[in-house]
């Protein structure tokens, strides 16, 4: 079928620690593969190295973590740190949830690549995808 | 991790990226994995391929999460190949059998791909096939493919598995579904799951009613009744499983299925690069183009490409000096 594009962007979403909150990334999830991308969904209460081996075995390109407990100074950098140890610090990350303006900036310093606050269009995380990754 | 060189270093060394990457490029239908594929051949080791496959919803996932948990007991090395389908409109994907796996995220002896068909039809992804063989070069014992929630005429499974488990649940529709041709026909094992529900024992008495109907069979499909979700009934299930496996060994079955499997799979693959070579010199030859718009039926254009193009129709990345043994 003409829409099945050869290399599809494969993007594991999960959801980490203790939040159960999980409407959010499910709406992401379906715009995300409404925008041809494949979508690997891992499940709540995800701890970072689960959620890196996932991206490994997937070779998922992309990570999207979403959360709305308030530890995202702890398991954001955690993620990171879990990647850079198994070499795989090419893989993107971004993020979702309810994130002060200053906590933004320190996490993009950490090396989280976006993070989306509630209320973002989610045509805009598709825009902010598809530029990262013109071929995808 | 770029180009063939550095993949097949990784692969060999036995880290899991340059498994995922390669998956990835059969995936992608990429002719180059062949070189990678040539080079692993000596080693190359088929495991057992145990295929799963049934309605949506029927607890495939939780059956497969639960089988890995069995076979890991037994230290037994296991790959799950699990395939959801991806929008005809968007191309895109949710492929979410992981979430019913995840206990085993950590465990150095598991491997979960999830797959989506990518418009292949027949409840697998094209790379399937090639994905198991990557699999047992890695060193899995196992490869549980699980398919997308199929119908009644979605029987690929069949070609590839070893075993195939065709997953039933109660309250699925009278015994005249049973009767139909199609997905009943290609169990070697029957799971009916969920068996906690009302309706389970009749499900079994029709599936069994259904079987003595037909011709006696050399393997009559075992029945067993699973509630994968609380891990009940497995131990009966991989016993059956092994049993057919024993079956397919001291007949000779084993080694004519794998016979099949080669020759399908080699005569697929001329179709495909052929497929794709045909398509292209049609769009760039018109002169070609014109005559089979004239000609207004495709038949003799099929024809003049098949004689005339001969090794051009393999695609240029696919090339290789490599030939097959003579004896």
């Amino acid at each position: 079928m003409s829409a099945v594009q050869a290399k599809p962007l494969r993007i594991v979403l999960a959801k980490v620690g203790l939040d159960g909150h999980d409407r959010g990334v499910k709406v992401v999830a379906r715009a995300l593969r409404d925008a041809g991308f494949e979508v690997i969904y891992t499940g709540l209460r995800q701890t970072p190295a689960m959620v890196v081996e996932a991206a490994l075995q997937e070779d998922a390109q992309v990570i999207g973590l979403s959360l709305h407990s308030g530890a995202h100074m702890t398991l954001f950098p955690a993620v990171i740190e879990e990647l850079k140890k198994r070499q795989a610090g090419d893989i993107t990350v971004f993020g979702g949830g309810i994130i002060p303006d200053d906590d933004i900036a320190e996490l993009k310093k950490l090396g989280v690549a976006e993070i989306f606050t509630p209320g973002a269009p989610l045509e805009e995380i598709v825009t902010w995808l598809r530029k990262r990754f013109p071929d995808g | 991790m770029s180009g063939d060189r550095d993949l097949a270093a990784e692969f060999r060394a036995g880290n899991v990226r340059g498994l995922a990457r390669a998956i990835s490029l059969v995936e992608q239908r990429d002719p180059t994995v062949r070189h990678l594929l040539e080079e692993l051949r000596d080693g190359l080791r088929r495991p057992r391929v145990l295929g799963f496959t049934g309605a949506p919803g029927t607890g495939k996932s939780t059956l497969v999460d639960a089988l890995v948990g069995l076979l890991r007991g037994r230290d037994q090395k296991v790959a799950v190949v699990a395939v959801d389908p991806n929008s005809p409109f968007s191309g895109g994907a949710i492929l979410g059998d992981r979430i019913r796996m995840q206990r085993h995220a950590l465990d150095g002896g598991v491997y979960i791909r999830s797959m989506g068909a990518r418009g292949h039809l027949g409840g697998l992804s094209a790379a399937s096939r090639e994905a198991i063989r990557l699999l047992g070069a890695f060193g899995f014992d196992y490869v549980l493919l699980e398919t997308v929630g199929v119908g009644q005429s979605e029987l690929e499974v069949a070609a590839v598995a070893d075993t195939t488990v065709v997953v039933l649940t109660p309250g699925q529709g009278d015994s005249v579904q049973m009767l139909k041709a199609g997905i009943m026909e290609i169990a070697d094992v029957f799971a009916v799951n969920k068996a906690d529900l009302p309706g389970a024992q009749k499900v079994v008495q029709e599936i069994r009613s259904m079987l003595n109907m037909g011709p006696k069979l050399a393997w009559k499909p075992p029945i067993v009744m699973t509630v994968a979700a609380r891990a009940e009934g497995l131990e009966e299930l991989l016993e059956a499983v092994e049993r057919h496996q024993q079956h397919l060994e001291t007949t000779g079955e084993a080694a004519e299925r794998a016979a099949e499997r080669l020759k399908d799979e080699a005569a697929d693959l001329v179709g495909e690069w052929a497929r794709r070579q045909a398509r292209k010199l049609l769009d760039d030859d018109a002169e070609l183009s014109r005559r089979l718009l004239d000609d207004r039926v495709p038949y003799a254009a099929a024809e003049e490409i098949l004689t005339t193009e001969g090794e051009s129709l393999v695609p240029r990345a696919a090339r290789s000096r490599h030939k097959m043994k003579s004896r």
